[in-house]
């Protein structure tokens, strides 16, 4: 008998713990590892409702969540390969050519 | 407009000049100069030949019908207040529109031939045009707004006109003197007409005089026609220079000849003289007013000729002769004479222009000379100008029959005689009239008798394109010369309208003005025939003492002006020197205002406020934006960390408000 | 009973995973930690009576992402981490922002949690495959296809950006 809170607690703790990967790290794919974290989280609080409301619709969200999930995950890949070609590096600081 | 009533079609009168000033202002510059000067006759011939037929018309009119008021467009409709385009026609619009089209007419003429050599002669006859059609719009207005219009607007033909010669420095400033001291009259028309709407609710003189003449005399103190009439005045001495502001009529002998006989000498100094004429129903009523209006006109009248009698620049005697005999018709005015001021202003159109365009055809012939003190000894090189001029000395010096004696003579006798009149303006008039005598005489002698003195004062002004050598003196062409043998014509015979009793007429111009002017005053009636007869022998008799005293001076003994100079040595100065009212003028008026431009207005509102704010707004949008571009950096951490503030806020946020 | 044991046990196992995803400085062996984190979700989800979901994390997520995740790592031939400045923003903003939603979190669930919520135990299980189809293919088709659309466009996406210049 899990009640709800807790497994809403837990996503809670993933996705601030994802978050603080994504501020603290400096490697651009782990911080890229850091927002599949986060979305992985957030599966969680749709899987956890779902149960809880008896409502099915949820989890198709979830699967949708996942293709998407997916699909940012090889274009982002690609990107950083690109950048990677001309910049030489992978430290994300390095990368601030925007800078006004 | 009921269809029993004839068209008069006035509206054409104003418009036809228009259409020349257009013509040829727009397309002249391509035009060759016959075409230009073509252009610009036909229309005002038209337009006089217009005045001609409605003026016929006019006196066949039943007396019922006048004044003729011929309606067009709506022009301002805000409220209650309403002004129309529309136009008047009585007997004093009548007389006013003959001898502007008829004189202005002459001097279009005239200048075909004198402005041959000159540069923009299509921008001459453009302005010219224009000119004649603000002043039609001045007198044929029927209401104060509309007549408003062609006041101003004749004062903006002046500065273009004596601005003329724009290149030349002295020119310039001239115009811009005309204009502005113009513009401090023109406050005061203006103040005068809100406070007419205020009290009848119309600017139209139908309304207008209707309201007033309900009002009782303010014969206690000054109350509000009395405040509408002082500033109706404060209007008339700008446009027609008198004191304060006759400042900038010696500075408009910058312009051409043709302009100072047209604009300065005929017809918009007069413009002044109608207007008090046309309000005399509001002057009646207003005693103090009048009073003022007498002094003004009487003061200015001798103090321009004092100044007339020490002044060497032919022109410049001539525009103090001119401030002096308008002195006179506000005279007139003044003492409620308003007939024998029109009267005068008709045949000083005639003798005036005619002065002027002599002294046209004076300084062509000698190539562009214009110190008198360089003259002499012309009587015989250039003896059609010579006589004419003649006619128009006599005739300004008031000798009987010609035109001047009878008009002058009429104004003193109102003077001596009428209610509102006093002896001693009576007399401060005489003693003007024998200086006047004496000043034109002076002129005369110096021009035209005697021995050619060459150059020995300096050289003269706007050279004419021809050499400027003595034996070069010839005669103006015929084109310049028949308008000066018309002109004098009306010089001897334009008094024969209005010949009072005593000598056998019947004052038939005074009548025929009656219904207009003469409303609710009390005038001199002639009915003494021996207190006439006697004020104008006084009045001959000082003219033939001015006569003798320049005869003496000028002609028979010419040391004698220098050995008086030198004994009344300051007095002299101070004469010559125009009393220094310019100088005055510029300590009291013109550097205050400069200084308050240029250190307060300038230096501080404009550069240290205005431009501080807009410079300030500037620069702190870009100390703001320099500020703000740091979050800009680059860094893609410290975006995530706002993302994560700004979600932090947002959650907080809604459990808040969940929890109210 | 027994399910709340296992909850608790595979909730400190992710919780584990993600601590050591943020304590390591090779990102290999961050995303072995993920890998580690998806593992435990999954069983989680089969917990919540999702099959499907379950499945299909551990097919698609730790599969097949996370494989392209580490053939990535080994291509472009990471290294450690290292170090250089730090950002002023995201430390002094962000984590106190992020210790604040921590602790929203905690205090509205913890809290606000209302006793008579039902708990959820072991249930008949919802998330089989068969009701998820009928769901996708019936309700869901449009957003179903158009996902297709999608993953199509993100394989083109991904060639051209990762192909080596026109050379």
């Amino acid at each position: 008998m899990v009640p709800l809170a807790y497994y809403l607690g837990l996503s809670t703790i993933l996705f601030c713990l994802g978050v603080l990967g994504f501020l603290i790290k400096r490697n651009i794919i782990t911080i890229f590892i850091c927002i599949e974290l986060m979305l992985n989280a957030v599966n969680l609080s749709f899987v956890a409702f779902s149960a809880y409301l008896k409502n099915l619709n949820a989890q198709v969200f979830v699967f949708f969540v996942m293709v998407v999930a997916a699909a940012e995950a090889a274009v982002g890949l690609a990107i950083i390969i690109a950048v990677f070609r001309t910049r030489e590096t992978l430290n994300v600081d390095r990368v601030n050519l925007l800078k006004l | 407009m009921n269809s029993s009533e004839p068209n008069l079609y006035l509206w054409l009168i104003p418009l036809l000049p228009l259409i020349g000033a257009a013509v040829n202002g727009l397309f002249g510059r391509r035009f060759p100069k016959k075409i230009v000067a073509t252009v610009g006759l036909v229309f005002v011939a038209a337009a006089f030949a217009l005045s001609a037929w409605a003026s016929v018309q006019l006196l066949h009119m039943p007396l019922d019908r006048i004044p003729y008021i011929e309606e067009h467009l709506p022009w301002i409709t805000a409220g209650g207040f309403q002004v129309d385009f529309s136009f008047y026609l009585d007997q004093l619009s009548m007389v006013m529109i003959l001898v502007v089209t008829g004189v202005g007419f002459l001097i279009h003429v005239y200048s075909v031939g004198y402005m041959e050599h000159e540069g923009g002669y299509y921008r001459f006859f453009a302005y010219l045009n224009l000119f004649m059609f603000f002043m039609l719009m001045l007198v044929l207005a029927s209401s104060y707004l509309l007549m408003f219009v062609g006041w101003e607007g004749v004062g903006l033909a002046s500065y273009l006109l004596i601005g003329f010669f724009f290149l030349k420095d002295s020119a310039a400033n001239a115009g811009k003197k005309a204009f502005i001291v113009n513009r401090i009259g023109d406050f005061g028309f203006l103040i005068a007409m809100f406070l007419m709407f205020q009290k009848f609710g119309s600017l139209n003189f139908s309304d207008v005089f209707k309201g007033a003449s309900s009002l009782p005399v303010e014969s206690a103190g000054a109350g509000i026609l009395t405040a509408i009439a002082l500033l109706l005045l404060l209007g008339a001495t700008g446009k027609s220079a008198q004191i304060p502001l006759y400042v900038w009529l010696p500075d408009a002998m910058e312009g051409p000849t043709p302009v100072s006989a047209l604009i300065h000498a005929a017809t918009m100094v007069t413009a002044g003289v109608y207007m008090v004429a046309r309000s005399n129903v509001i002057f009646n009523r207003a005693p103090i007013a009048l009073t003022v209006v007498a002094v003004i006109g009487c003061v200015t009248a001798l103090f321009a000729a004092t100044i007339g009698m020490a002044q060497t620049d032919i022109k410049r005697v001539l525009a103090y002769s001119t401030i002096s005999q308008l002195g006179y018709m506000f005279l007139a005015c003044g003492v409620a004479a308003y007939s024998a001021a029109i009267f005068h202003l008709m045949t000083h159109a005639f003798f005036k222009a005619l002065l002027f365009l002599c002294a046209g055809s004076v300084i062509h012939a000698l190539g562009g000379e214009q110190d008198m003190r360089n003259m002499g000894g012309l009587r015989q090189k250039i003896p059609i100008t010579f006589w004419t001029m003649t006619f128009g000395t006599f005739a300004i010096a008031g000798f009987p029959p010609l035109a001047g004696f009878f008009s002058k003579d009429e104004i003193l006798f109102q003077t001596w005689d009428s209610p509102y009149g006093s002896k001693i303006l009576w007399a401060i008039g005489l003693v003007t009239a024998g200086i006047t005598s004496f000043y034109m005489f002076r002129l005369w002698f110096m021009t035209f008798f005697g021995e050619r003195r060459e150059a020995e004062h300096g050289t003269g002004h706007d050279n004419h394109g021809h050499a400027n050598d003595g034996d070069h003196v010839h005669e103006s062409p015929w084109i310049m010369l028949v308008p000066l043998a018309i002109l004098a014509f009306f010089s001897f015979t334009g008094g024969w309208v209005n010949i009072p009793k005593v000598f056998g007429g019947n004052n038939l111009f005074d009548h025929f003005l009656a219904p207009v002017l003469s409303a609710g005053a009390a005038t001199a009636e002639h009915e003494n025939p021996g207190l006439e007869m006697t004020l104008a022998l006084t009045s001959v008799v000082v003219a033939s003492v001015g006569f003798a005293f320049a005869w003496l001076f000028y002609y028979k003994r010419r040391d004698l002006p220098g050995k008086f100079a030198a004994a009344l040595n300051g007095f002299y100065t101070l004469v010559r020197d125009k009393y220094r009212v310019d100088e005055l003028y510029n300590r009291l008026f013109v550097q205050p205002v400069i200084k308050l431009s240029r250190n307060f207005l300038w230096q501080q509102v404009d550069v240290g406020t205005i431009d501080a704010v807009v410079n300030e707004a500037a620069n702190s949008a870009q100390h703001i934006s320099n500020e703000a571009r740091r979050m800009q950096s680059g860094n893609i951490r410290s975006y995530a960390g706002w993302v994560a503030l700004g979600a932090a806020v947002v959650v907080a946020y809604m459990i808040w408000a969940g929890l109210q | 009973m027994l399910h709340l044991i296992l909850f608790f046990i595979f909730a400190a196992v992710c919780i584990a995973g993600a601590v050591n995803l943020l304590a390591q400085s090779h990102p290999i062996n961050s995303a072995l930690s993920l890998i580690v984190v998806m593992g435990s979700l999954a069983v989680l989800y089969l917990l919540l009576g999702a099959e499907f979901v379950a499945a299909i994390q551990i097919i698609i997520y730790a599969g097949a992402v996370m494989v392209l995740f580490i053939f990535v790592i080994m291509l472009l031939n990471a290294g450690i981490e290292e170090h250089s400045g730090k950002s002023y923003v995201a430390w002094f903003i962000g984590i106190p922002s992020v210790t604040v939603l921590v602790g929203l979190a905690v205090y509205s669930l913890v809290l606000y949690q209302e006793n008579s919520d039902p708990a959820i135990g072991p249930e008949p299980i919802l998330g089989s495959v068969q009701a998820i189809a009928h769901l996708l293919f019936g309700k869901f088709l449009l957003p179903f296809e158009v996902t297709s659309v999608l993953i199509l466009i993100a394989i083109m996406g991904a060639v051209v950006l990762a192909r080596r210049g026109e050379s």
